[in-house]
C-alpha cells in the first residue's frame, strides 16, 4: 500500500480519559484525505475527547494517532499545529478581548516567524476575501461579533494555520438554522476546494450526515458503527438508537 | 480521626509522650517543645481556614498579636490568673476574627491575600504607634511563674512546655470535632463550589466568617502562649514574617490537614535551628554563618513543595498506599465526572492553564 | 500649602515605584495566575549586583543597565527552574515556592554582599529643586524616577499592543488553550513574562534604593505596598497598577506627613484604603471580571 492511499488521519485503538475516568476505550477511526468524516453520538460518547487527543490537548493512555502514516500520539498542541492539524474547540473559539484582526493574526503564529511581512499580509488578505464580514469588522473587538460571525472568525483563524486536517467540534452550536446552513456550506467548500481533510463532531447528526462522506458513531467511548454517510443515514434503527432522529 | 474518643485517646498519648520528653531532655528542648506547640496551635487554625474553607490569610500573625497583647495587659495590669487571661484572649480574638471575616467576606484569592497581608503589617505597627498602652517598640514584659504546688525547683521551661502542649492538644481536638461536624462539611462545600453550596441551603457568608473566627481564636491562643513563653510581647515578635511562616507551615505540612499542622510546625521550628547549629559547629564566618541557615531554609521550602505537592501529610499518605494498596474509599466510579480534587484555596479560575472538562 | 505640594510630589515619586512593583506583579498574574512573593527579593538582589558593578567600574549607568539585564535573567531562570514544576499543582504550592525563593535570595544576598546597610547612588542630583525661592521637595533624581517608570510602562504597553510578541503574550494570558492550539509556545511566553517582570522589579530596586539604603530585606516594605497597589487597581489591569500605585503613594505621603506618629500609622492607612476599595469593588478598581454572586 503506497502512502498515497494512506488516510490523512488515522486513529488506532486509542484509549484516553481524565483522571479516573476513561472517555475513549479503544477507538479506531480513519479519515480519508480531503473527505468529510462526521463523528456522531450522544453527549459523553467521547467525541470531544477524540478531537482533543488528536490535537494534543490531552495525552492518550494507549494507541496511535497517525498523521500521514507517522505516529503523533502524545505530542503537544504546538507541535500538532505545525504538523498540519488545526482544532476548533467547542464553544470557546474567539478571544473576545482581542480584535478580529488580532484573532486572525494568532492563527498565523505557527508559521509567521519564518515568512516575510508580505506573506503574512497576503494570507490575511486572502482570509478577508473569503470572509467578507470579517473584513468589515477587522478593528472591532471579537466580543462585539454575532454568533455566526464568531464561528466564521474561528474557522478563518484555523484556516490561517494552513492545516491539512481540520477538526471541528460542534461548529453549529448555538447558531440560528440559516447561519448553521452557511457554516455547513463553508465546511463543504473547504474540503472540496482546499482539499482539507475534515473531521466534524456534531450533535446535529442529520445535518452532519447530509454533508459528510463518511460517518463514525461513538457510544460510551467505543465505535458502534462506521460506514459511508449515506449508509448510516439510511439505517433507521441506528439513527433512532444513537443519533436522535 | 473519625470519632471523638479516638481523638481524645490520641491526644492523651501525645501528652504522655511530650511529658516523657520534657522530663528527659534539656531546658532548650523544653523551649522547643513549647515553640512547636505554639506554632501548631496557630497553624492548625490557619490550615482549617485556608485548606478547608478555602480562604487564604497572610495576616494571622495579627491575631496572635491581639491574643498576646490581651494576655500581657491582663496579667500586667489586672493580675488575672493565666487561664482567665487565656479565655479572655480567645474571646477578644474571636471578635476580631469576626470583624475581619465580615470585612473579607466578599474577597477571594489574591485580593484576600493582599488584604490579610496588609493586616499583618498594619496591626503590629499599631502597637509601635501607641507607646502608652502597648509599650511601643520595647513592648511589654510578661511575668509568668510556675505554680506553687510544683515545688520551688521546678524548671520554668518545663512548665511552659506543659502548658503550651495542653493548650495545643485541646485546640487540635476541638478543631478536629469541628472539621468532622456539619460545620466542617459546610466549609468544604463552600470551598469547592460556593454557588452549589448556597443553592443547597448553606449560608455562605456565615460559614466563611465562622472559619475566620475559628482561625483567629487559634492564633489568639497561640499568641497568648507566646507571651508567657517568651516573657515579652513586642511588635517585633509579630512581624509579617511570622504570618508567612504560619502559612508556609500549613502548606508544607499538608493544607487542610491537622496532622499536617504538626509536620509543618516541626519544619519551621526545627530546620532553622538545626541548620544554624551545623553552620556554627563548622565555625563559619559570621556573615556566612548567620545567612546559610536562611538559604537552606529557603531551599528546603522549595524542594519540599516540589517533591510533595500535597504537603508532607499527602506524601505520607502516598507512602502508606505503597504498602497497603489504594484506599477503597477513594475509588472514583467510572461514570463520575472528573473533578479537581486538590483543595484550591486560591479561587482564580484556573491554576496556570485552562482546566479541561469531560466530553 | 507648600507642605501640601511637597507631600504631593513626594507621593507621586514613591507612587511610581509602587506602580513599577505593582506592574511586575500584574504581568506575572495575568500570564500565570500566580503571585510572586519573591518579586521584592529579586529586585533587591539585582540592585546588589548593580552596586557591585558600580564599585568596580565606577560607572552608575553600567550598574543600571546590568541591574535591568540581571532582572530579566533572574526572572527567566526562576520561572524555568522552580516555577514551571508548580504548573497544574494546587495554586498555593507556587506561593510557598516563591516564599522559599524570597528567603533563599535574602540569605544569598547576605552571604555574597554582606548584611550591612549599603548606600546606593542616585542617577542625578538629589538636591531639592526650587521654583522661585520655594523648595519643591523633589530633586532631579525624583523627576528621573517618574520619567523612567512612565517611559518603561509606555514602552511595555506599546510592545503589548503593536508587536507579535506582545500579541502572543496577550493571547496566552487570555486563553492559553486557544493560544497553544494556534501554535503559540505558551511555555516560552510565560518565561518571557517573568523576564519582563524581573526587569520592572530591577528598575524599582535601583530607583528606590537611594532613599531606603540597600540591605537584604530593604525591598520587603516596597513589595507589600506594591502588592497593595496592584490589588487596589485590580490584578488583571496594568492601568490599575499604575493608578493604584499613584493613589497609594499620595495617600501614604499625606498620612506620613500630616498624622501624629505618622510613620507607624502609614500601614494602617494603607489597610484602610485597601479595605475601602475592596468593599466597593472586591476585585479591585479596574478589574474587568465581574464575579457572579448568588
Amino acid at each position: 500500500m503506497s502512502s498515497d492511499t494512506a488516510p490523512a488521519l488515522a486513529v488506532e485503538e486509542l484509549v484516553a480519559g481524565y483522571g479516573g475516568v476513561i472517555a475513549l476505550d479503544g477507538v479506531s477511526i480513519s479519515a480519508g484525505t480531503a473527505a468529510i468524516t462526521a463523528v456522531l453520538g450522544a453527549n459523553g460518547a467521547g467525541k470531544t475527547t477524540l478531537l482533543r487527543a488528536v490535537s494534543g490537548m490531552i495525552r492518550p493512555r494507549r494507541g496511535r494517532i497517525l498523521l500521514g502514516g507517522t505516529d503523533q500520539a502524545g505530542r503537544s498542541p504546538e507541535h500538532m499545529v505545525r504538523a498540519g492539524v488545526a482544532h476548533v474547540p467547542e464553544g470557546q473559539g474567539v478571544i473576545p478581548e482581542l480584535t478580529v484582526e488580532e484573532n486572525l493574526r494568532i492563527g498565523m503564529m505557527s508559521w509567521a516567524r519564518d515568512r516575510s511581512r508580505a506573506d503574512r499580509a497576503a494570507a490575511l488578505d486572502e482570509a478577508y476575501q473569503r470572509f467578507r464580514p470579517l473584513a468589515d469588522r477587522r478593528r472591532k473587538l471579537a466580543a462585539a461579533l454575532s454568533g455566526g460571525e464568531r464561528q466564521m472568525l474561528v474557522i478563518a483563524r484555523a484556516l490561517l494555520a494552513r492545516p491539512r486536517v481540520l477538526l471541528l467540534d460542534e461548529p453549529s452550536l448555538g447558531l440560528a438554522p440559516r447561519v448553521m446552513a452557511q457554516v455547513m456550506d463553508l465546511v463543504v467548500r473547504l474540503s472540496r476546494e482546499q482539499r482539507i481533510t475534515i473531521v466534524l463532531v456534531e450533535q446535529n447528526a442529520r445535518g452532519a450526515l447530509a454533508i459528510a462522506d463518511h460517518g463514525v458513531v461513538l457510544n460510551l467511548g467505543r465505535v458502534v458503527a462506521a460506514a459511508d454517510a449515506a449508509t448510516l443515514a439510511a439505517d433507521v434503527a441506528l439513527r433512532h438508537h444513537y443519533l436522535g432522529f | 480521626m473519625q470519632t471523638f474518643p479516638r481523638r481524645l485517646a490520641v491526644a492523651v498519648v501525645t501528652a504522655a509522650i511530650v511529658w516523657f520528653l520534657s522530663v528527659r531532655l534539656t531546658t532548650f528542648r523544653d523551649y522547643q517543645i513549647a515553640e512547636v506547640a505554639i506554632e501548631v496551635t496557630a497553624v492548625a487554625g490557619l490550615t482549617v481556614l485556608t485548606g478547608l474553607s478555602g480562604q487564604i490569610s497572610l495576616g494571622n500573625g495579627a491575631f496572635m498579636a491581639i491574643g498576646g497583647y490581651t494576655t500581657a495587659l491582663l496579667l500586667l495590669h489586672l493580675n488575672w490568673p493565666f487561664i482567665a487571661a487565656l479565655v479572655a484572649s480567645a474571646a477578644v480574638t474571636a471578635v476580631a476574627g469576626g470583624i475581619v471575616g465580615v470585612a473579607a467576606a466578599r474577597l477571594r484569592g489574591p485580593y484576600l491575600a493582599g488584604a490579610t497581608l496588609m493586616l499583618g503589617v498594619a496591626l503590629p505597627a499599631l502597637a509601635s504607634a501607641y507607646q502608652g498602652i502597648f509599650g511601643g517598640d520595647q513592648g511589654l514584659n510578661v511575668v509568668f511563674t510556675t505554680p506553687a504546688f510544683l515545688g520551688a525547683n521546678f524548671p520554668l521551661t518545663r512548665w511552659q512546655a506543659w502548658v503550651s502542649t495542653v493548650v495545643a492538644l485541646v485546640t487540635l481536638v476541638l478543631l478536629a470535632n469541628l472539621c468532622y461536624s456539619r460545620i466542617g462539611r459546610n466549609w468544604r462545600a463552600v470551598r469547592d463550589d460556593e454557588i452549589a453550596a448556597a443553592l443547597d441551603g448553606v449560608n455562605v457568608a456565615v460559614t466563611r466568617v465562622l472559619a475566620f473566627v475559628v482561625s483567629a481564636v487559634s492564633a489568639g491562643l497561640a499568641g497568648s502562649l507566646l507571651a508567657i513563653v517568651t516573657s515579652l510581647v513586642a511588635p517585633g515578635a509579630f512581624t509579617i514574617t511570622l504570618s508567612i511562616a504560619l502559612l508556609t507551615a500549613a502548606v508544607i505540612g499538608g493544607l487542610g490537614s491537622l496532622p499536617g499542622a504538626l509536620w509543618g510546625s516541626l519544619v519551621i521550628v526545627l530546620v532553622p535551628t538545626y541548620v544554624t547549629d551545623v553552620a556554627t559547629s563548622h565555625g563559619l564566618s559570621s556573615s556566612a554563618g548567620s545567612n546559610i541557615p536562611i538559604v537552606v531554609y529557603g531551599v528546603v521550602l522549595i524542594l519540599v513543595m516540589l517533591a510533595f505537592p500535597q504537603g508532607i501529610q499527602g506524601g505520607l499518605r502516598r507512602l502508606l498506599t505503597l504498602f497497603t494498596g489504594p484506599d477503597p474509599r477513594a475509588r472514583i466510579p467510572r461514570d463520575a465526572p472528573a473533578h479537581h480534587v486538590a483543595p484550591s484555596a486560591d479561587e482564580a479560575p484556573a491554576s496556570q492553564h485552562e482546566k479541561e472538562g469531560t466530553s | 500649602m507648600v507642605e501640601f505640594l511637597q507631600f504631593t510630589l513626594s507621593g507621586v515619586v514613591f507612587g511610581m515605584i509602587y506602580a513599577a512593583v505593582a506592574l511586575s506583579l500584574v504581568l506575572i498574574w495575568r500570564g500565570t495566575r500566580l503571585l510572586n512573593y519573591a518579586q521584592g527579593g529579586m529586585a533587591m538582589f539585582t540592585t546588589f549586583v548593580a552596586i557591585e558593578v558600580i564599585y568596580r567600574t565606577g560607572s552608575y549607568w553600567a550598574g543600571f543597565v546590568v541591574a535591568l539585564v540581571a532582572g530579566m535573567v533572574l526572572g527567566a531562570v526562576c520561572q524555568l527552574t522552580i516555577i514551571r514544576p508548580t504548573l497544574n499543582k494546587p495554586p498555593l504550592n507556587a506561593v510557598i515556592v516563591t516564599i522559599g525563593l524570597l528567603t533563599l535570595l535574602e540569605g544569598l544576598a547576605g552571604i555574597f554582599f554582606g548584611g550591612q546597610y549599603r548606600s546606593f547612588p542616585a542617577a542625578f542630583s538629589v538636591t531639592g529643586l526650587k521654583i522661585g525661592g520655594t523648595a519643591l521637595g523633589v530633586s532631579h533624581f525624583d523627576v528621573f524616577v517618574v520619567v523612567a517608570v512612565l517611559a518603561t510602562t509606555l514602552a511595555l504597553a506599546a510592545m503589548f499592543r503593536y508587536t507579535s510578541a506582545g500579541l502572543r503574550m496577550r493571547a496566552a494570558a487570555f486563553n492559553a488553550t486557544i493560544a497553544r492550539l494556534s501554535g503559540i509556545r505558551v511555555a516560552r511566553v510565560l518565561t518571557v513574562g517573568w523576564a519582563l517582570a524581573g526587569l520592572l522589579g530591577a528598575l524599582a530596586g535601583v530607583l528606590v534604593s537611594p532613599s531606603t539604603f540597600l540591605y537584604p530585606s530593604s525591598m520587603d516594605a516596597i513589595f507589600v505596598y506594591g502588592f497593595t497597589a496592584a490589588v487596589i487597581g485590580g490584578l488583571d489591569s496594568p492601568v490599575g497598577a499604575v493608578i493604584g500605585g499613584l493613589l497609594l503613594g499620595l495617600a501614604l505621603s499625606y498620612a506620613g506627613g500630616y498624622l501624629h506618629s505618622g510613620a507607624n500609622l502609614v500601614p494602617l492607612v494603607a489597610l484602610g484604603i485597601l479595605v475601602l476599595v475592596l468593599m466597593v469593588r472586591p476585585d479591585g478598581l479596574f478589574s474587568a471580571t465581574q464575579v457572579r454572586r448568588v
